[in-house]
Order: C-alpha cells, then structure tokens, then sequence
C-alpha cells in the first residue's frame, strides 16, 4: 500500500539562493552590457566600444593609453603566470615524491601565507622591497615589482591544483614506465607531465585573471606607476567613466568565460580547491 | 650524485620557503623597531605593539570590526548557501547545472568586475552605503560560492536512504532535513564557513566599493595609509599586528601537524 502524504521537495531549497544570484549577480552584469552599449542619455550605442578601441587627437588606438594598459597588462600577467609555474611545479612535484610521511605539512607551510590578510602581506612585500632598497625605484623596476607581487601572491594558487594531480597519479604508471625501460627524464616527460596537465591548467587560470586584475598589488608594488587592466576599471568608475570602465569590464568577463570554455568548461570540482578549500 | 640531486631539490624548496616568509619575518623583526622606518634599525622597543594595542588608537579597533563583519558574512553566507547547495543538488539536471554555472561566475570573475558591478546595482537601486547592506550583500556574492562548492561535494557523499528512513519513520520533512542530512553535511558547512571568515578578511576589492565611508577594514585601512608618506605610526603598527598573526598562524600549523601525527599514529 502506498501511503501518500504531501511531500515536502527539497528542491525548493533552491529558490533563495537562486533569486540571491539572479539579483547579485546576473543583473549586474546586466547593468555592465547595458552601460558598454548606451551612451549619457541611455540611448543604444557603439560609440563607447568605439571610443575603446580608437585613438585621442592625432594619435591612433596603438598608442592609446588603454592600449598600452592593455599590452602591460598582459606582459605583466603572462610573465607572472610563467614564473608561478616555474616556481610551483617543482615544488608541488618535489613535495609530492618525496619520502617523508607527512607530505601535506610541508606543503602547509606554502599555503598558511595566504591566511595573512592580502594586503597586510603585498605591505610586507613593499616594506621588503624598500628594505633591499628596489622600490619605486624606475620603470623597469616597477615592472619588476608588480610581477614580483604578482607572483608572490598567487603562487600557492598555483602549487596546490598541481600538488593534487600530481599526489593522485596511479604510482604503477611510473613503475610500467620504467619496467619498460624508460629513464627518469622520460617518464617524467611522456607519463608525469602529461597526467598533471589538468593541475597546471586550473593554477593558470587561476593566476593568469587575477594578475591581470589585481590592481592592489600594481598600485601598491609601484606607488601607483604601474597601470594594468584592473586599474583602469577602477580609475574610470571613480572619475564617472562608467561607459568606458563597462566596456573594458565586458571585454575581461568575455575573456574571462574564453578561458573558462578553454581549460574545460566550469570545472566545480577543480575550483572548489581553489583558495585552499580542500586544506580546511 | 644522488645525493647532490636531492639536495639541490631540498635547497630549491628551502629557497621558495624564504620567499614566501621573507617579507612576514621582516616585518616582525622591525616590530621591535625604535624608528618608524624600515630602512634603519634603531634600536629596541616595544613602541609599535603599545600603539596598536591601544583601543584609543585606530588599528586595534579596525581589527575588531574586521573580524566581526567578517562573522555577520559568513554566517549569512553559510546559510544562505548551506540551503542553496541542498536545492541545487535535488533540483533537476538542467535546473542544477544552470545554477552551478551561475555559482561558478563570482568564483572566477575578476574581483574589479564584480565590485565595479555590484556598486553599479548598488548605485541603480539607491541603497545608501550608511546602511551598511551593500558592504555586507557585496561581500556575501564573493563568499556564498565557496559555501556551495565546500557543501555539495559532502552531499554527493551522503547515504541518500537515511532521509527517506526518517521521513518514512514519520519524521517531519524539517526534521529530518535537521537530524539527517545537516549533521551529514556538517565538515562542508565548517569548512564553507572558515573559507567565508577568511575571504571577507582578505576582501579589498568589493569592500572599496560598498563600505560606509566612515566605516574601515584592515585592508581599506592599510591600503588608504599607504598613499601617503612612507613615516607612518599607524602604518607601523601594523607591522606588529603582521607579527600576531604570524605567530597564531604557526601555532595552528603546528597544532594541527601535531593532530594528524596523532592521527596517523592511531590508525597504525
């Protein structure tokens, strides 16, 4: 006999965070497209998108000032997530071989920093440059820093999605390799590699964004010298650009789910590593 | 040769390690520091500790007001995402994957995106920033996803039948949404809860946008005092506060170490 009762449907649970996303999140970004294409009166435009990607006076878009941003920026943010990487993957591959027992201790200590308070530790970094006597120095200098910061404040990023691919590689692979004759140099080439590629995908994506956005660190490392992306958004909403800050938005959200769609799509399982989730 | 590789790997590693802490150790060492500055060295004292932990002066009351924004965020956030990941993941395929998507978007959008368009709703919608509502709502949009990402996971692993035994040995729908599933769930919401204290601690971006302007984090704090001079006796005392939470930070690794050699001992 079926006993039927009104059932509560947890699905219903949904509906509040869904409204909470829907107003919080979807609507603004609504706000962005709708502020890249009107113009001061609110009326349908191109102009802004036009005005972007042109020139002031006699000079052409190449040597705008938002070109160049543009150009720094993403100097600045390819050099950073090459460096993290360079960094992060013999770290996270000597941590993860290695004999001792307690390899996530180790491995703590890259992660604990990040708990420091983000701009607490970009002052430290600044305090330390001044120290060595490298800040604010000139513009080469200043490049140098910012990527500096930028490295030093995304590297952990970078450690842990490699740290965990490469924990996770089934060891008999290693062991068939090298049964059938291969070297270290080449087991680690054609199976180490290869199986942790998923890990070096999601660190830089997680670096790469943030480093062409993080416009605390580029202020701070450089005493406001050095432009990126992030701070032209920011300058253009505080002097009432809101059309120009839209469309640089709108330019970031579009490589933003560029990248996503490259490295695979929403990966939640991979993101929810992301800022040391998987350490709690 | 064996020998020299590894450690060449132990002193690589060493080497990453100094870089990481270098900054944080400095600062504790200048601390101590007579002079507000950090290129000379004049002597001992404890002048910057005094100073920041007198709650006449502005850093120690930041701090507090920090820590309980912070709180007020992250519980809000735990709950509001605690009950979203429950319907999302008993929603249908289509509903789930939609929402899971959407959830993803604060989580790798640029924070400058984000904040800039949050203020934009917040400036649409008129709500004065006095109120407090924008700072709080803004800051809950970065950390509600991370509730959600920590939380699902644990449901994936929960014993589906448990919930049906309840309701079937006539418990209420919200009770056994209280007794079954949450306690199941229960290490996704803790750890959805610390990962929400500790990313509204390390806001910058969305907090510039939203604050009252009276109000202050440590990070606006810090940040609005590093556009003046390089002398600052506020901004030194911050370096003493860098030291307290260097200090608690080690002391919880080495806590923690201590608990999974424990651990690990007892299972062997």
């Amino acid at each position: 006999m079926t006993k039927l009762r009104p059932r509560f449907s947890r699905k219903l649970l949904a509906i509040p965070y869904a409204l909470f996303l829907a107003i919080f999140v979807v609507v603004p970004l609504l706000i962005i497209v709708y502020y890249a294409f009107t113009d001061a009166d609110g009326s349908f435009t191109f102009d802004n998108i036009a005005m972007f990607f042109s020139g002031s006076g006699s000079d052409s878009f190449f040597e705008s000032a938002q070109f160049k941003t543009i150009m720094q920026s993403l100097f600045i943010s390819f050099m950073s997530t090459l460096i993290c990487l360079l960094i992060a993957y013999p770290v996270a591959y000597i941590i993860a071989t290695c004999k001792l027992k307690n390899k996530s201790g180790l491995l703590l200590l890259f992660i604990v920093p990040m708990w420091v308070n983000f701009v607490l530790r970009v002052n430290a970094l600044k305090e330390l440059l001044d120290w060595i006597g490298i800040y604010n120095k000139s513009n080469g200098w200043n490049l140098f820093n910012t990527i500096l910061g930028m490295v030093y404040d995304f590297l952990p990023f970078m450690i842990l999605p490699i740290y965990t691919t490469i924990i996770k590689i089934d060891k008999s692979y290693l062991e068939a390799a090298r049964d059938l004759g291969a070297g270290g140099a080449k087991t680690f080439l054609k199976v180490t590699l290869p199986l942790s590629k998923a890990g070096i995908m999601s660190g830089v994506s997680m670096v790469f964004l943030p480093s062409m956005t993080n416009y605390v660190v580029s202020n701070y490392m450089t005493f406001n010298h050095t432009k990126i992306i992030g701070s032209f958004i920011d300058e253009c909403f505080k002097n009432d650009l809101w059309n120009m800050g839209s469309v640089t938005a709108l330019l970031l959200l579009t490589l933003m789910f560029f990248m996503t769609w490259a490295t695979g799509g929403f990966n939640a399982q991979e993101d929810a590593g992301r800022r040391g989730t998987s350490l709690w | 040769m064996v020998k020299i590789k590894t450690s060449l790997k132990w002193l690589f590693i060493g080497l990453v390690i100094l870089f990481i802490y270098a900054p944080i150790l400095l600062l504790t060492v200048y601390s101590f520091n007579k002079s507000e500055l950090i290129t000379s060295w004049e002597g001992f004292s404890f002048d910057h500790w005094k100073y920041f932990f007198d709650m006449d002066n502005q850093p120690l009351p930041i701090v507090l007001q920090t820590l309980l924004l912070a709180v007020i965020v992250a519980t809000l956030s735990t709950v509001l995402g605690t009950v979203g990941a429950i319907g999302i993941f008993y929603s249908k395929k289509r509903v789930s994957s939609a929402l899971n998507g959407l959830n993803q978007i604060p989580v790798i959008n640029a924070e400058v995106v984000t904040a800039i368009s949050f203020a934009f709703l917040v400036v649409a919608l008129n709500i004065p920033k006095a109120t407090y509502i924008p700072l709080v709502v803004g800051q809950m949009v970065l950390c509600t996803p991370f509730v959600v990402l920590s939380v699902i996971p644990k449901l994936k692993q929960m014993d589906n039948n448990l919930y049906e035994a309840a309701l079937d040995l006539g418990a209420s729908p919200a009770k056994a949404l209280f007794s079954v599933i949450i306690p199941q769930i229960m290490p996704g919401i803790v750890s959805g809860f610390l990962l929400a204290v500790t990313l509204s601690l390390d806001d910058y971006v969305i907090a510039a946008y939203t604050k009252p302007n009276t109000f202050q984090t440590i990070s606006t704090h810090i940040y609005s005092l590093a556009k003046g001079g390089t002398v600052n006796t506020i901004k030194s005392s911050y370096w003493a506060f860098t030291a307290v939470i260097f200090f608690i930070i080690v002391v919880a690794v080495v806590v923690m170490n201590i608990r999974a050699h424990r651990k690990g001992g007892k299972k062997q």
